[in-house]
């Protein structure tokens, strides 16, 4: 596969770019693999990715039903930031955040991370004491944050209203190498590096069936035909319950729809992601110049990827009284995506009552930003049966109420 | 040139002329006119960038599908970037400037972009950029984001009106041409109530352009027919300016109706946005015609071919001198009949068709005009405007090779239907061989709650072209719908009509058919965001071969148009560069909205003070006057302290709790949640809901009650009233009144909705005022009336009656350790109660406080706040509040959940006091260390500070935090790391600082 840099370009363009192959190979499935992971989103191309380059499990097979990345990972506002309370998820978001740095370099291939600041509001004296507390716990965990006042914060966002009139700002808590990256360029990159590494990436390829035996993982049933593996990673986020039902169990999931949008491009006018919990929205520009928009999720469970029009209103309404500015501005682009929740709001990273077949979901609205973390902590947990960053993570912890709950820092938004 | 001609222009009105500005020049226009229509009456061909490259761009179309012609309208207050010229009526003093260049848009800086277009294919910023890692934030994004985005940021606040509707209908008719008015006719006596709406202000659609006569009645008058007679109907509707924006599941629909952009005036609502509820949708939204894929097909003078009649017929203008015409099918010929009606030179029709058209291919040739079957343009001639056209063979570019001059190009490569609105929700498309288009599928429409289907398309929206087609299958289309919802049928016939002999269009998506790859590179398929044939067939060799794919990395159908005018040269570019069949490859998904819509008219008039109206106790007034700090609670504004001149928040607070310990405060309780349950089951409901027994309680007592989440985590506590012997009056927390009169109704209506109970949330119905302090007995009892002596009304006791001449009902309990009362009052009576109070109360040096000495106060006594000692992880045995959970009760809320094993584990974060060392104050939010690392390598931690404050009372800082097994640690000192890492040193004692006896409170 070619290296891609300017001079290949450069190179490329004199034969109007005809030279160039395929980012990545486009194979019938193997009789058998060592590894099979279901869902070829950000989270199963990095744990395939991490499975080959940590831990040296290169004869895997990415299966997915539709085009990589065309899920979640596709369809989010592509906020990447760790600034999370609880150890557990600060632990895991800043890994994947510190592996976001590197990505470009890493995938040879732009991901366009772009460390640019993400700032949460502070609008009630509640949020306020919370952001704070988060402060002193990122400080412990390693993770780069302050707690920033009204005028740092108007000097950041020139375009920010912070005199409310109903919230006015009260400060936020500021993590400068929190920001943006883009989203499809990250599932790409990585199945790139999948197949180059010899992986396998079959789209187009639904798991019908998941053939056990005492206890244990045999295969997969496809629309492709049957094929064999030692391990199996389920990493098919809303549809998780549609799987585990496959390999007869049952995961505590709802599945519900989340909802984003873009205005008409416009030059630069805001250069750090801002998320308001307190009314409900998050905004950043794109390198575009679209002003990406996003809220809260659907009250309700669906599956169909269509959102109902309530939320949004919520949602834009909230962020003109926060930007007066974008009033006047057009909205260009409105989709949904289906984000499965966990009781508790945090991922489930797990190995599952059949043995060798192993799960990452539950990311919720938050998935993009932890896609290398969660990859490198699943294919640690595939590859030797255990991994420091996903043991709180275990489907235990709902029996045993040993909940990570984020809501206090996290409130609705990720 | 493109000039006004003296003739012709339906839609303007001659005698009144409207004067506008276009990048600070003074043009003129008639009323009646769009923005578009009267830049090309003054020649202004070259209006606007590109996206990627600045090239020249020139108007395109005449419609909402425009790529091009996109503005900096107004100015301050009225200004919007990226307006459709092409959609903008105009008015008088219109500014518009035009968008995406430096330093102007005759010389742009940017089009060097356009020189190293070679190097900068689809995705090349995918390939680059990649090293020095730090250059990507401080040199290339910079660069990137600068010279990306399209207009300007508006700099000011806007000062528009919006407005929402909510609308209920039977049919809900979209489009407002020749189909949905003939669908309205249909149905409007049906008996079904019908609202029909047109996205421009003109009726009519492409029939007042496209077809002279109806059956010998003349276009214009056959329209006005149907429209005077639809008037007449009071079951109908009608809307014009009001756009379909999307459709979603169970019949809502959202119209965006604009009611002043075409009004030099900003007064009245801007937009106004339709959310309709509808039986039954028709789209009837006719359909869009397709640019042509040939090299430099993006120069200005270049536009659609029934973009070029439109602004012929319905504005008299000539969009040049020479106008040449490509075509692969039919209609365009009649683009060339209008032009040579009116005088403008045709100097050849291309015709990649090598047969030829049909009739009026032929009445174009009785005019006089060259015809050239087989053939297409291989070069265009000039930057910012056509010169000259190259054409050749269709299938050999180097053959039959010749010269024209001309200086514009009308083309057309066919029509798609609009499909949007049938597609938002789920109504599948399939591929018309034949006519090269993706129409709608009839057995599969998107469906409803009944799983029946909801939306039918019609006439040119469902694949038809041909008039008299249009008009059979709208009559079809209409009666199905009509029928869906209910309505009466009859049995009226339409007219046949006499189309033209057409031939059938034949899809060409190349052009010359054997296009090199230089040539491919210069061919455009998204004018705005610049992708080329090139492009997608890079995408296709690349592996991006999904069409979400191959839209992703190329951008192509990204732009403002949404790809109206490019997804389908571009699918189909896709297909054949992998082999494929167009419908094996696909279409995008069509989501909301069709065209762009504004955000304020997604917010509507909810802005301003009516965003979340703040609620307003009924002596917010009073605080207000006084100077009070007010703070954000939930909804509400509650006095945080009442500084007087000169003094900080803090000694204000201190002045407050010192005033109060030692004599008298008042605070205005008013927001405390005040829930009445009441019914036949409403113990056994608050059995469940809270921790503790509530059936139990006696009239007239009160208890403090705790309430958990299913998982068992604490959410909220209260005292609760027996009010009698089916009713309590449950008190939350003040910003948990709405969330806990959900919690309960979610309960009863999901669950328990055989029970019976009756859940009404009195909040707002009361004043509630504490009357606390050491003299608050003697206050009352200077009020007169309700004995408030210790043995008529002991602690956790209640009583109604009047109080003075207030209706109250007094509870004698205290959250802040003191003798105290609250006093609940009708809302309307509250202010004047309050007033009476701080009167009489005079004498004691009575002292409003607010909440931050309420905090306090409560802290020194440690007793808990939710939110604060609470964080949706705490369960009441942290806070050691074992007591209030009943052993008795088989089960409430949150007894499983709290019997799992981490729960009940020996080792938990428990509630303490801290004080420091020194007597300063702990940092609010600060963990404890414990020894080493985790294994994530975070430092251990040992607990954390829940509440921490300068207590006046006790001339020391006092703290409550969650500490590792903290009870049974008392005395023993731990370290608080601040953020900078200084290490402060706390000792952990019991969390009831004052009085832990309880002997002030119980007097």
């Amino acid at each position: 596969m070619k290296r891609y840099s300017v001079f290949a370009v450069a190179r490329e363009a004199l034969r109007y770019h005809q030279g160039w192959g395929r980012a990545w190979r486009s194979p019938e499935p193997k009789k058998k693999y060592e590894a099979i992971i279901i869902g070829a989103g950000g989270h199963g191309l990095a744990t395939a990715y991490y499975l080959g380059k940590n831990h040296g499990l290169k004869n895997v097979a990415i299966l997915e039903k539709g085009w990589l990345g065309g899920g979640n990972t596709g369809r989010n506002t592509t906020i990447i930031r760790s600034n999370y309370l609880q150890d557990a998820s600060a632990a895991i978001y800043e890994k994947a955040r510190s592996l976001y740095e590197t990505m470009s370099q890493d995938l040879n291939y732009n991901v366009m991370f772009s460390p640019r600041g993400v700032m949460m509001l502070a609008q009630t004296q509640h949020e306020i004491r919370g952001y704070k507390r988060t402060a002193h716990a990122n400080a412990l965990q390693g993770v780069s944050t302050e707690f920033i006042t009204p005028d740092r914060v108007k000097s950041l966002v020139p375009i920010i209203n912070i005199d409310g009139p109903r919230y006015p700002v009260l400060g936020a808590l500021w993590q400068p190498r929190g920001g943006t990256a883009r989203h499809d360029a990250v599932a790409w990159g990585y199945a790139r590096a999948c197949s180059e590494m010899g992986m396998d990436v079959i789209q187009q390829c639904e798991v019908t069936g998941i053939r056990r035996q005492n206890g244990q993982v045999q295969g997969v049933e496809t629309s492709k035909g049957s094929i064999d593996c030692e391990k199996l990673g389920i990493v098919v986020a809303g549809h998780t319950g549609v799987l585990a039902d496959m390999a007869g169990f049952r995961m505590p999931i709802e599945s519900v729809a989340l909802q984003a949008l873009v205005s008409e491009p416009i030059k630069p006018c805001m250069d750090v992601v801002v998320m308001a919990n307190t009314v409900h929205g998050y905004m950043s520009q794109s390198d575009k110049g679209e002003m990406v928009i996003g809220g809260g999720a659907d009250g309700f469970n669906n599956y169909t990827q269509r959102g109902s029009f309530h939320h949004v209103e919520e949602t834009v309404r909230a962020l003109i009284e926060t930007f007066p500015i974008i009033s006047r501005l057009k909205m260009l682009r409105w989709w949904g995506g289906i984000v499965d929740m966990t009781g508790d709001r945090s991922p489930i990273l797990s190995t599952t009552p059949v043995k060798n077949i192993f799960i990452n979901c539950g990311w919720g609205t938050g998935g993009f930003k932890a896609i290398p973390g969660s990859g490198w902590a699943m294919a640690e947990l595939m590859a030797k049966g255990h991994s420091s960053l996903t043991e709180e993570f275990g489907l235990n912890r709902f029996k045993e109420g040993k909940f990570i709950d984020e809501s206090v820092a996290a409130g609705v938004a990720h | 040139m493109s000039k006004r001609l003296g003739v012709g222009g339906q839609f303007i009105d001659r005698s009144k002329p409207i004067k506008f500005q276009f990048n600070g020049r003074r043009f003129s226009g008639f009323k009646g006119d769009t923005l578009a229509s009267a830049l090309l009456a003054n020649d202004q061909v070259l209006i606007g960038r590109s996206f990627k490259y600045h090239r020249p761009r020139g108007i395109v179309s005449s419609g909402s599908e425009e790529p091009n012609a996109l503005m900096n309208l107004g100015e301050n207050e009225t200004f919007e970037p990226n307006q459709r010229a092409t959609t903008t009526e105009l008015f008088e003093g219109l500014t518009a400037f035009s968008q995406n260049h430096w330093p102007s848009l005759n010389f742009d800086i940017g089009v060097i972009n356009n020189y190293l277009s070679r190097f900068l294919p689809a995705g090349f910023y995918y390939k680059m950029f990649i090293h020095p890692r730090p250059f990507w934030k401080y040199i290339y994004e910079p660069f990137i984001r600068q010279s990306a985005g399209l207009g300007k940021a508006p700099s000011v606040k806007d000062t528009s009106d919006y407005e929402h509707f909510y609308a209920f209908y039977d049919l809900v008719i979209i489009g407002g041409g020749i189909s949905g008015l003939n669908a309205a006719l249909t149905a409007a006596e049906s008996g079904l109530k019908i609202l029909i709406m047109e996205q421009n202000s003109e009726w009519g659609g492409r029939c007042l352009v496209d077809f002279p006569f109806i059956n010998e009645e003349p276009g214009l008058k056959y329209i006005s027919r149907i429209l005077s007679e639809l008037r007449k109907y009071k079951n109908v509707t009608m809307r014009s300016r009001m756009m379909g924006a999307g459709v979603y599941d169970h019949g809502y629909l959202l119209g965006y109706e604009r009611l002043n952009d075409h009004l030099s005036t900003n007064e009245g609502p801007r937009h106004r946005l339709w959310r309709i509820r509808a039986k039954q949708i028709i789209t009837a939204t006719g359909a869009i015609e397709r640019p042509l894929s040939f090299p430099g097909n993006d120069i200005p003078g270049i536009m659609l071919a029934s973009a070029v009649r439109d602004y012929a017929t319905n504005f008299g203008v000539a969009v040049g001198d020479k106008v040449a015409i490509f075509t692969n099918n039919d209609d365009a010929y009649r683009t060339a009949i209008t032009l040579h009606e009116i005088g403008v030179t045709v100097p050849v029709i291309i015709d990649a068709r090598s047969s030829g058209g049909g009739e009026l291919a032929h009445h174009a040739k009785e005019l006089g005009i060259r015809v050239e079957n087989g053939k297409a343009i291989s070069k265009v001639f000039g930057q910012k405007r056509v010169k000259a056209v190259t054409i050749c063979d269709y299938e050999k570019s180097d053959a039959n090779k010749e010269k024209i001059e001309c200086d514009s190009i009308a083309m057309s490569g066919g029509w798609s239907p609009v499909v949007h609105l049938f597609s938002h929700c789920g109504g599948k498309l399939k591929w018309d061989e034949d006519l090269a288009m993706f129409r709608p599928d009839k057995a599969a429409k998107p469906t409803s709650s009944d799983g029946l289907p909801f939306v039918t398309a019609v006439g040119s929206a469902n694949g038809f072209l041909l008039m008299n087609e249009v008009l059979i299958d709208t009559l079809d289309g209409s009666r199905t719908a009509i029928r869906a919802a209910g309505g009466k049928i009859n049995n009226k016939k339409t007219k046949e009509f006499l189309d033209k002999n057409e031939k059938a269009p034949e899809a060409i998506w190349i052009s010359p058919k054997d296009a090199n790859i230089k040539k491919r590179s210069k061919t455009w398929l998204d004018f705005q965001n610049d992708v080329k044939v090139s492009d997608v067939e890079l995408a296709a060799r690349e592996g991006f071969e999904s069409v979400e794919h191959a839209k992703r990395y190329t951008t192509l159908g990204m732009a403002t148009d949404q790809g109206k005018l490019s997804n389908i040269n571009g699918l189909a570019i896709l297909s054949s560069t992998l082999g494929k069949e167009i419908p094996r490859v696909g279409t995008t998904t069509f989501r909301p909205p069709y065209t762009p819509i504004s955000l304020g008219s997604i917010g509507g008039s909810a802005r301003n003070e009516l965003f979340q109206p703040i609620r307003k106790t009924p002596i917010h007034e009073w605080h207000e006057k006084k100077g009070a700090y007010m703070e954000p609670v939930g909804q509400w504004r509650r006095p945080f302290c009442y500084p007087k001149e000169g003094e900080t928040h803090q000694k204000a607070v201190e002045r407050e709790i010192n005033q109060t310990r030692s004599s008298l405060g008042l605070l205005d309780a008013s927001t405390l949640g005040k829930l009445l349950v009441t019914g036949p089951d409403a113990g056994k409901f608050l059995d469940m809901l809270y921790t503790n027994m509530m059936s139990t309680l006696k009239v007239g007592k009160c208890r403090y009650g705790l309430m958990c989440s299913e998982n068992g985590f604490l959410i909220d506590d209260g005292v609760v009233a027996r009010i009698d012997e089916q009713t309590w009056l449950c008190h939350t927390t003040s910003g948990g009144a709405d969330r806990i009169h959900s919690h309960m109704e979610e309960w009863l209506q999901t669950e328990w909705w055989d029970w019976k109970v009756y859940v009404a949330n009195l909040t707002e119905q009361f004043a509630q005022i504490g009357v606390v302090g050491p003299n608050a007995r003697k206050l009352l009892e200077k009020i007169g009336g309700l004995d408030v002596s210790k043995d008529a009304l002991g602690f956790m006791e209640w009583k109604e009656g009047k109080l003075g001449k207030y209706d109250a009902r007094i509870f004698r309990i205290s959250f802040s350790g003191e003798l105290s009362f609250e006093v609940a009052v009708p809302a309307g009576q509250g202010m004047a109660f309050w007033k009476e109070l701080i009167e009489l109360g005079e004498e004691f040096g009575v002292m409003p406080y607010g909440t931050e000495a309420l905090h306090v106060m409560r802290a020194e006594k440690g007793f808990i706040m939710i939110g604060d000692e609470t964080d949706g992880t705490v369960i009441p045995q942290d806070l050691n509040l074992t007591w209030a959970i009943s052993k008795k009760k088989e089960d409430f809320l949150g007894k499983r959940a709290q019997e799992r094993a981490h729960m009940v584990d020996p080792n938990r974060w428990k509630l303490v006091g801290l004080e420091t060392l020194d007597g300063s104050v702990l940092p609010d939010g600060a963990y404890s260390t414990a020894q080493g690392f985790n294994s994530n390598g975070q430092r251990s931690t040992q607990g954390r500070i829940t509440s921490s404050y300068y207590s006046p009372t006790l001339k020391r800082g006092i703290a409550m935090g969650l500490i590792l097994n903290g009870p049974s640690r008392e005395g023993e000192i731990i370290e608080f790391p601040k953020i900078d890492g200084t290490i402060i040193p706390a000792k952990i004692t019991s969390p009831v600082f004052y009085d832990p006896d309880g002997e002030k409170q119980n007097v």
